[in-house]
């Protein structure tokens, strides 16, 4: 049996405070990897989860005030890295790691926390592009959302100031714990307090991720989702894209590129205003240079400039029908002439004078210059007219005989 | 008070008369009718374009009040 006084007795609290000691010294500050678990925040904001591998599981603990810094979501079954110390709880008799940092295993925090909100409010349907406001096409008045010694500010109104343009600058810090406050607040101030402007230009210039978180936001991605205003997100450089990118209403690469947006949609607008009535003008040119032309062609047309030129010309056909006809008359004429001269030397082989050449004559009682074929139709005295072959002879009648007709 | 047209809605319409004219489908009567609309959506719309005043202000804190101020 074992003496009394050789036992050393020690009461829980002796004992937890030993282990308490030898473990705190022991293990003071370390990284710890592992998948979380039961992950709960409390209303006090602390959050408690478990870490765990195949093997173990860790019970830990994160105090508000790092709870508070943490950007993205930790999830259960996510892997993380944490740094801390180990602690033992005397009155659970526990023990457990206070982290007081974490980061996802894999990726950067931000990274994970930019895919997560992305996630989140996609399948909330923000990024829709159903829900999307287009941008008026006449810009006047313009709101600015940045900060008030940014270089953003300043490429914004180098371009913006050469256009007639209304522009009111909300100055909001862009970095920072506290930006996201101020650019949510300065969405929602513009959209209460000045419903006319056309357009808001919410961004910033460029720089670290962690600089261009306030863009990242969920309460800002949230007072850009709700501004009746429509929103040009432009932030950082054409690399960076951002929540803000995704749920406003038109992402600029750049705040030069959203400033020149604005300013070409008014030039363009400008131009295209011009163009039109040049085209009008042209077309009014057009109609009114037709309608000349027409006119013209009328007035041209020779019943008004040469108003007897159509009788000229009747006339002139019908002169061509004379000639025609004159010529047809002529022909025949000239058939004819052809005809006569036949005929009248057929019919001068059977006239009569040409027996006279044979030595007949022919004799016409005048006055009445009939010829006379019998003597008892004449009486003395009577005038007559003798033909001969050549030339004719006139007397006077001193006898008639009659001849016996012999046979 | 006259009805306000819009903008976008004088722009539409005076393209469509552009178009319209430009397609030589319309008759002289028609035309001149659509010269003198189109005219004053002309005027409508470069009276909109021009009515707004080049200035540039920024929001300053005033007590708890934020005023415009000209940069």
């Amino acid at each position: 049996m074992t003496q009394q006084s050789q036992r050393k007795i020690y009461s829980v609290t002796e004992i937890t405070n030993i282990i308490k000691q030898t473990l705190e010294t022991q293990i003071q500050e370390l990284w710890l990897t592992g998948e979380i678990s039961n992950y709960k925040t409390y209303s006090s904001g602390h959050s408690f989860f478990s870490l765990k591998d195949e093997n173990s599981q860790i019970n830990a603990i994160m105090w508000n005030q790092q709870v508070k810094l943490i950007r993205f979501r930790p999830e259960d079954g996510l892997k993380v890295i944490v740094f801390g110390r180990i602690s033992v709880y005397a009155k659970r008799g526990e023990y457990r790691i206070i982290v007081d940092y974490i980061e996802p295993a894999g990726k950067g925090a931000l990274q994970l926390a930019f895919e997560q909100l992305k996630q989140k409010l996609s399948s909330e349907g923000l990024f829709d592009e159903s829900k999307k406001k287009p941008i008026p096409l006449l810009l006047k008045k313009v709101g600015i959302v940045t900060s008030e010694d940014g270089a953003a500010l300043h490429d914004i109104l180098t371009i913006l100031q050469q256009e007639d343009l209304e522009i009111l600058i909300y100055p909001a810090r862009v970095q920072g714990d506290e930006a996201k406050y101020d650019i949510s607040q300065a969405i929602e101030y513009l959209n209460e307090h000045y419903k006319d402007l056309d357009v808001l230009l919410v961004g910033r210039g460029g720089g670290s991720l962690e600089d261009l978180w306030p863009f990242n936001e969920e309460i800002v991605a949230r007072a850009i989702f709700s501004s009746k205003i429509p929103v040009i997100s432009c932030v950082g450089h054409e690399v960076d894209y951002t929540i803000s990118d995704f749920v406003s209403d038109m992402r600029a690469p750049t705040p030069t590129a959203a400033a020149e947006f604005v300013a070409r949609r008014r030039r363009e607008l400008r131009e295209g205003l011009q163009d039109m009535v040049k085209r009008l003008r042209n077309h009014l040119n057009y109609i009114s240079s037709n309608l000349t032309q027409r006119m013209n062609n009328i007035l041209n047309s020779r019943v008004f400039t040469r108003p007897f030129s159509l009788i000229e010309e009747k006339l002139q056909e019908v002169d061509d029908v004379f000639l025609q006809i004159i010529n047809s008359v002529k022909h025949l004429a000239e058939m004819k002439s052809y005809d006569l001269k036949i005929l009248d030397e057929k019919l001068k082989a059977l006239s009569p004078l040409n027996i006279l050449s044979r030595g007949y004559s022919i004799v016409w009682k005048l006055p009445e210059n009939v010829i006379i074929k019998d003597a008892e139709d004449l009486s003395i005295k009577d005038k007559l007219k003798i033909r001969l072959h050549k030339g004719e002879v006139l007397s006077e009648v001193k006898e008639t005989k009659k001849y016996e007709k012999r046979d | 008070m006259k009805k306000e047209i819009k903008f976008e809605t004088a722009l539409e319409r005076l393209e469509e008369i552009v178009e319209q004219l430009e397609s030589g489908e319309t008759g002289l009567d028609d035309s001149l009718k659509l010269f003198e609309e189109s005219m004053e959506l002309v005027k409508t719309c470069d009276e909109k374009l021009k009515e707004v005043k080049k200035k540039i202000e920024i929001l300053s804190k005033k007590g708890e009040k934020l005023t415009p101020e000209p940069l």
